[in-house]
């Protein structure tokens, strides 16, 4: 199988492969080109002229919508929920890997969140903090804080429904991952540690982290880049103010200038900047790890 | 580790509950809510928390109708249509690259290499993804000029853009990833004796994929169609955008409704959306353990 010539159909797989590989990346490379399209240049082909035109265009702004302000918007709780995912995935991890009550039912709730249609969850979670909304209302009303209830809008937020309804679609993966990674980890480290005295935290600090921490920083990228994408889970549980993507799907059927060429190139040099930085940090950790083993063989 | 079983339950417990809790609250809480919602009485600006079916009723109005379809069956029967199409095409693409990569490749390197630059884009918007088509699909894009440049037609083809074409063209653009990555993932635990076993048995090219490949990548099959089907069952952002907001779904349906403040009809579709899509995949979960395959 591994050694010989080639067959026939390994020729046409790799055809197949090739198109794909074009398909998947073909129309991207062509709003990346078209995104420094001159100022007179339109949607299509031809370019007239190479410019930065669209992107400054893009800076001040797209009509009514602030386009930096929903940049700064998405990538901080892209922060926030990459945080979660790692820590909560890492908890849970953990968890897994002794028995305990419930489990099977946590896990196929996971897999449940990954696999429930998006617009389904995004309802759920509107009416939650609606309903939620209307109890506060009321309540305040029965108090007697008439005045507090002017000030109040919404419970329904970036920070609060939208972080939840993101966390519901990062959590999974990162668990599968968490589960992944713990299949494969070899006790035999942790065993050495604690016979050689280690407290559990100990244990957990100076063995089993070290060598997780690369799977971590993936968690972690998963968890920003499926968030800083997100729409579907989003769209019914936002409040006053749209993340990036949103915007992004309302400008679709508005604008008709490449400055949504410009946007599309900034969004994917951010998931692409990330998912560089998530590699390098990646391999840093892993060449940490094999010298400190290397280390451990000499002493 | 040392410790006694109880201790580490409740250890596990404790580091179990903060994953726990986001769900109880953003996924188990928000379903029992669309599921009470669905029945309950509205009017334009409250919801009244009183029992009734009408939501569902009005739901199916008119569907009793012969001669002419409703609107909710209309809706489903499209919905299906862009399921079953693509599924297949997913399955068929995804099958072909997952085995390329699998079989055909042989370093490692390689392997790894290839099998990042297919999921890559998993990683990158969407939208971006779906409006990255129009230079290429537009009345005046690369293809028309192309093939008006050829003198293959006179006039543009209307029908590559904002047409169903579109829409499954892009399901298939964005979603062949959830395809590849299970079966690819099942075909790498397939013992390679085997399929040498097969051939020194004598069996052809195709007879040994059939026969020994696609019963033995099954798993990854069913996983990765659970994600396709479930993906484009709940979809209102790919056929909206690619449909130029003109072709009906069911989650566009839900998504109207929703906007419109009409949260008992959006919970009732909901609920039906849910309960159709879960018996699809009951099936599917039926033939696979999925903890067995990480």
């Amino acid at each position: 199988m591994r050694e010989g010539k080639r067959p026939g159909s390994f020729y046409a797989l790799a055809f197949v492969f090739t198109l794909f590989v074009l398909f998947l990346y073909g129309p991207m490379i062509t709003i990346f080109v078209l995104s420094f399209q001159g100022p007179e240049g339109g949607l299509t082909f031809p370019m007239r002229g190479v410019s930065l035109h669209w992107f400054a265009k893009l800076w001040e702004g797209m009509g009514v919508v602030d386009i930096a302000a929903a940049f700064r918007r998405s990538v901080a709780l892209g922060a926030v929920v990459m945080a979660f995912t790692v820590l909560l995935s890492l908890g849970a991890g953990l968890a897994f890997r002794k028995k305990f009550a419930g489990s099977a039912v946590l896990f196929y709730t996971s897999v449940a969140s990954l696999i429930m249609p998006s617009i389904v969850v995004s309802l759920g979670i509107g009416l939650q903090f609606r309903l939620i909304d209307t109890a506060v209302k009321a309540l305040l009303e029965s108090w007697g804080f008439g005045g507090l209830l002017e000030g109040y809008g919404t419970s329904m937020g970036l920070y609060t429904s939208a972080l939840g309804a993101h966390l519901t679609w990062t959590l999974p993966f990162g668990l599968l991952i968490m589960l992944a990674v713990f299949n494969r980890f070899n006790p035999a480290f942790e065993e050495a540690a604690s016979d050689l005295g280690a407290t559990p935290w100990q244990s957990f600090k100076h063995v089993v982290l070290p060598l997780i921490a690369p799977s971590l920083v993936g968690v972690g990228m998963f968890g920003f880049t499926l968030s800083w994408d997100e729409i579907a889970r989003t769209s019914q549980a936002i409040g006053d103010v749209n993340t990036l993507p949103l915007e992004l799907q309302g400008l679709t059927s508005t604008v008709t200038t490449p400055a949504i060429y410009a946007l599309g190139t900034v969004t994917t040099i951010v998931s692409f900047a990330v998912m560089g930085g998530t590699l390098a940090l990646m391999k840093f950790l892993n060449r940490k790890k094999s010298k400190a083993r290397a280390g451990a063989g000499h002493g | 580790m040392n410790s006694s079983p109880r201790k580490s339950g409740a250890l596990a417990w404790l580091q179990a509950t903060p994953f726990a809790l986001v769900f109880v609250l953003f996924l188990v809480l928000p379903l029992a809510l669309v599921g009470a919602v669905s029945t309950w009485r509205a009017t334009d600006y409250e919801l009244i928390p009183a029992f009734t079916a009408q939501n569902y009723v009005d739901v199916f109005d008119g569907c009793g109708n012969t001669s002419e379809m409703c609107v909710t069956l209309k809706t489903y029967l499209s919905t299906f249509k862009f399921c079953f199409l693509v599924w297949l095409i997913t399955l068929v693409i995804g099958f072909a690259v997952a085995y390329f990569l699998a079989f055909h490749v042989r370093s490692v390197g390689a392997q790894t290499l290839l099998f990042i630059l297919c999921t890559v884009p998993f990683w990158t918007s969407n939208v971006i993804r779906m409006i990255s088509w129009v230079p290429l699909l537009g009345r005046n894009g690369v293809i028309n000029q192309g093939l008006q440049g050829l003198g293959l037609i006179d006039s543009p083809i209307e029908w590559l853009l904002f047409s169903n074409f579109s829409v499954v063209l892009a399901f298939v653009h964005l979603y062949t990833m959830f395809m590849i990555v299970p079966i690819f993932n099942s075909m790498m635990r397939i013992d390679r004796a085997l399929i040498e076993a097969a051939r020194d048995s004598g069996a052809s090219g195709w007879q040994t994929v059939w026969n020994v490949v696609v019963p033995l990548s099954r798993t990854g099959i069913i996983i990765g169609s659970i994600f396709v089907i479930t993906i484009v069952m709940g979809d209102f952002v790919t056929i909206g955008v690619m449909g130029g907001q003109q072709i009906a779904s069911v989650g566009k349906i839900i998504q109207v409704q929703t906007s419109y403040l009409q949260f008992p009809m959006a919970a009732a579709n909901a609920v039906i959306l849910l309960a159709i899509t879960l018996m699809m995949i009951w099936g599917l979960t039926r033939l696979v353990d999925i903890r067995k395959e990480l």
